[in-house]
């Protein structure tokens, strides 16, 4: 019994041991309602199957989620501007290969197009650091204006019409490339992923960032310059977004300023809470947003695969979001502890008398 | 008149098991009505512990807690119950809200009302009379942050005071306090023993503890050693008692390093010309020689710290100039000084110096780091290899290195943030405070170890509230007054009475 208890300790304590187990569960009711769950095939030379989907469609997720962490890690804030700066991005670039008409000509290389969007992007980004770093606005507040202006941006942009791009190799980046069965978003998923990690290690940067979420004055006098951190966080949040943004207009092949990128950045938010990171800032752990946004897009397939509308989805959503932020809650934890401890005394006081 | 006291507290039996760490091990402890008990041990013997116990910070992992007239074992789940149940706390680290007003935090969660809502004048008028009783005369309507921690330090203390009904917890009150602080506190903690409170008391000045508690209860790593009555314990004892062995703190001789036959050789490395700050410290000189260790003596709120602060760059100076080795020297943010070689160690180990969800590493290494640059990343090895040295050099007791720095005792706290110092090998360091928290046998070796740092010629700026120290380490004086340098004191006119008159206004103070 105490044995189990020590191991009952240990695997709680492991940081992923929570976000693993709510993708876990969501997987298991889903293997239960639809035995073929984890199937997989190949169709037209294309992998195909439901957990492939959930991959593919969480890319965008997770790229979010991977500058979400940054940021909520040394700002102790959230950039909510994530999906309209994504719609941004996708403007830009295809306002400049088309122009402000459906075409299926490219007015400039397309590399060169991607690379504005992705411009484009971190410029908003680097609005949101300005604000937060420099001028000390909230980071809710900061981000609200391109929450609420980005969009409009957009519009702006692409003259309030829906551009099409009407060229086979635009739809490559968020559907596949011609004899690869994989998905292309998976790719640039663990393409982003592993830089980001790559510099995390290589560099002390994850720790300055730490640090300064943890304690920004301590930050400065051992001589981080924590202004110039949470800019970049923020920059790199921005460029996050763009590269999703890539993804999102290359997979309908068309930007829609009102509705690309809609409501993603409470999902990139909520993957970053299921990763069991505090919204507090401080320690961040990059795997945890990883699996929380995996989580949460194999949620929302799974409850479009139990017939529940795009307008009803929210609320499903919400309640299974609860129960799982509810279950790493701390208080919680605690209260389940001092009872799990109350048991046991009341059994040792049995045995003393 | 010696009849035993009514016993009004009884803990038996304690245990409290951290990760790694067995912090209490059956220890009892008993506290009785009307006295002053001390509460004594290294660091990391368990006090703290102990006393979040007691208040229901902590949950034990056995033991039983007795209170005078509740018929059950008591156990506070929070430090709002125990409240209710008589005992309020000040904390070692203390626990205020540092941008509420100090009004505010004195009365915060039992806030006088008047027609339902808060009545902030109230507020205002009774926080006042509080400070009076202890002759500090703040704004109270100004957030608490604005002040120094010794002042932090006395707004926990009349809060905890006010509050207080049977039981008062004061875990290291007295850390940054200086001597008159420390008796203006020792009078009012007199008073409420007379009205028949118990008071638990947590220092590692041996000098308060034999000056006001009647008993010594000493723990050492996390057992309980004993139970004394403090005029029956000689300090020598007692400090054998506390770290198991024999050892006389006092007879450190005073070996200051003599600079006298070589101070016109040795040169001036830092200088400062009407550096200043608006608000903070008024434009002062300044000249620090290789291998001396400077004092900066003044009362709460002279801007002894200030004057730190605005050398290393923690706060910006608006007027003068600062010249290192000879050369001026523009300190913007700390990381210029830092590149110079200037370290400093602030004051506030809770705000400014520990990051406290990192590891014990991580605090040691991060400003080598910073120095290093963000493409440099030391190597885990490098990384380990450093901390194991400090953690062995200061005797940091951790359960590993690994562990976040939050998991260690107050003193250990602090000698982390010294050894991230340390680590840089600076040529000039400001030690604020540097051996706040920290255990009779440890701060003799600090202290030994700053001495031994001038020889190698390096310079310190000093800054302790315990004169005593001052006097074993510092070679020169500065002292300030009302945020200005008044002036400075040299090695043959370093004593207690000259220091005292100084900081005082020379006794023309009106
Ligand atoms: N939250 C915690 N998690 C893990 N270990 C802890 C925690 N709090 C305290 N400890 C450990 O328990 C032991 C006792 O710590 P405690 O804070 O009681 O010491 P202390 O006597 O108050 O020391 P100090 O004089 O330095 O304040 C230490 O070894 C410490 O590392
Ligand atoms: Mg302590």
């Amino acid at each position: 019994m105490p044995k189990l208890k020590t191991l009952w300790r240990k695997l709680t304590g492991y940081s992923l041991f929570f976000p693993l187990t709510c993708l876990a569960i969501v997987l298991i009711i889903n293997l239960i309602k639809t035995p073929t769950f984890f199937h997989i095939s190949i169709n037209n030379g294309v992998l195909y199957g439901f957990i492939i989907d959930i991959l593919n469609r969480s890319s965008e997720l997770i790229i979010l989620a991977v500058g979400m962490t940054l940021v909520v890690a040394g700002s102790g804030g959230t950039d909510i501007s994530v999906g309209a700066v994504s719609a941004v991005a996708g403007a830009v670039t295809i306002f400049s290969l088309v122009g402000s008409m459906s075409s299926d000509i490219y007015r400039i290389p397309y590399g060169l197009a991607i690379l504005l969007g992705l411009l484009g992007g971190m410029a908003c980004g680097a609005f949101n650091g300005f604000l937060v770093a420099k001028l000390r606005i909230q980071p809710m507040v900061a981000t609200l204006i391109l929450f609420t202006a980005g969009r409009g941006i957009a519009q702006v942009i692409t003259q309030g019409f829906i551009l099409y791009v009407r060229k086979e190799q635009f739809k490559y980046l968020g559907n596949f490339i011609p004899g690869i069965p994989v998905p292309t978003p998976i790719f640039v998923a663990i393409l982003v992923v592993a830089v980001t990690l790559l510099v995390l290690k290589k560099t002390a940067l994850g720790l300055y960032i730490q640090t300064v979420g943890i304690n920004a004055k301590s930050a400065r006098l051992v001589g981080l310059n924590a202004t110039l951190i949470i800019f970049l966080v923020y920059t790199f949040s921005g460029l996050c977004a763009g590269i999703a943004g890539m993804i999102i207009t290359s997979r309908v092949y068309s930007i829609d300023a009102n509705n690309a990128g809609l409501n993603m950045e409470l999902d990139a938010i909520l993957a970053v809470a299921i990763g069991g990171n505090s919204l507090g800032g401080g320690k961040f752990s990059l795997a945890g947003s990883i699996i929380g946004a995996i989580t949460i897009q194999a949620l929302t397939t799974s409850l479009y695969a139990m017939k529940v509308t795009a307008d009803q989805l929210p609320v499903y959503k919400a309640i299974v979001v609860i129960f799982i932020v509810m279950l790493q809650s701390a208080e919680l934890k605690r209260m389940l502890h001092s009872m799990l401890n109350k048991h046991s005394i009341r059994k040792a006081g049995r045995k003393v008398a | 008149m010696n009849k035993e006291k009514e016993v009004l507290l009884t803990m038996r039996n304690i245990d409290k098991r951290f990760p790694g760490v067995t912090a209490l091990s059956k220890v009892d402890f008993t506290l009785r009505a009307g006295e002053i008990h001390a509460l004594m041990g290294e660091n990391g013997a368990g006090k703290s512990t102990l006393i979040k116990v007691l208040t229901g910070v902590e949950e034990a992992d056995g033991g039983e807690i007795h209170m005078q007239g509740i018929e059950h074992p008591i156990q506070n789940r929070s430090p709002q119950e125990a409240q209710a149940n008589g005992i309020s706390t000040v904390y070692q680290e203390i626990n205020l809200c540092p941008n509420l007003s100090v009004a505010e935090n004195i009365f915060i969660g039992r806030e006088p009302k008047k027609f339902g809502r808060v009545d902030w004048k109230t507020i205002n008028r009774k926080a006042k009379e509080i400070l009076d009783r202890f002759q500090i005369h703040i704004d109270v309507t100004k957030p608490l942050e604005n002040y120094s921690v010794a002042i932090q330090q006395m707004v926990a203390i009349a809060r905890a005071v006010d509050i207080s009904s049977r039981v008062l917890i004061l875990d290291e009150p007295t850390s940054s306090l200086d001597e008159q602080e420390v008796e203006k506190l020792f009078n009012v903690m007199r008073n409420l023993k007379e009205q028949g409170i118990g008071i638990i008391f947590v220092t590692h000045f041996l000098e308060q503890v034999y000056k006001v508690s009647d008993r010594i209860t000493v723990l050492r790593n996390g057992t309980l050693v004993g139970e004394f009555e403090t005029n029956k314990l000689p300090r020598v004892q007692l400090v054998a008692k506390m770290i198991g062995k024999e050892f006389d703190d006092l007879s450190m001789i005073k070996n200051k390093v003599d600079l006298s036959k070589n101070q016109e050789k040795a040169g001036v490395i830092l200088e400062a010309e009407q550096l200043g700050r608006t608000g903070a410290i008024k434009p002062f000189d300044l000249k620090i020689r290789k291998g001396e260790v400077v004092g900066l003596s003044g009362l709460l709120g002279s801007g002894r710290s200030e004057m730190s602060r605005v050398i290393y760059g923690a706060e910006r100076a608006d007027t003068g100039v600062l010249k290192w080795k000879g050369k001026k020297l523009v300190v913007n943010v700390p990381m210029d000084a830092m590149k110079a070689g200037i370290t400093y160690l602030p004051e506030n180990r809770m705000t400014e110096g520990i990051i406290a969800d990192l590891s014990v590493r991580e605090n040691i290494i991060i400003a080598l780091q910073a120095k290093h640059g963000i493409l440099h990343l030391m190597s885990r090895k490098e990384q380990e290899e450093f901390t194991d040295r400090y953690i062995d050099l200061l005797q940091i007791k951790t359960p590993d290195r690994d562990v976040p720095i939050s998991q260690l005792s107050g003193g250990n706290q602090q000698k982390v943030i010294l050894a991230r110092w340390l680590l840089t090998n600076p040529e000039f360091m400001i030690l604020d405070e540097p051996t706040r928290g920290i255990d009779v046998g440890t701060k003799a070796e600090i202290q030994k170890l700053v001495l031994s740092l001038a020889e190698k010629g390096k310079s310190i700026i000093f800054i302790s509230s315990e004169i005593e120290e001052m006097l074993r380490v510092c070679s020169r004086m500065i002292i300030l007054r009302d945020g200005s340098k008044v002036g400075e004191l040299d090695e043959d006119r370093l004593t207690q009475e000259e220091i005292m008159k100084a900081i005082a206004g020379g006794g023309y103070h009106a």
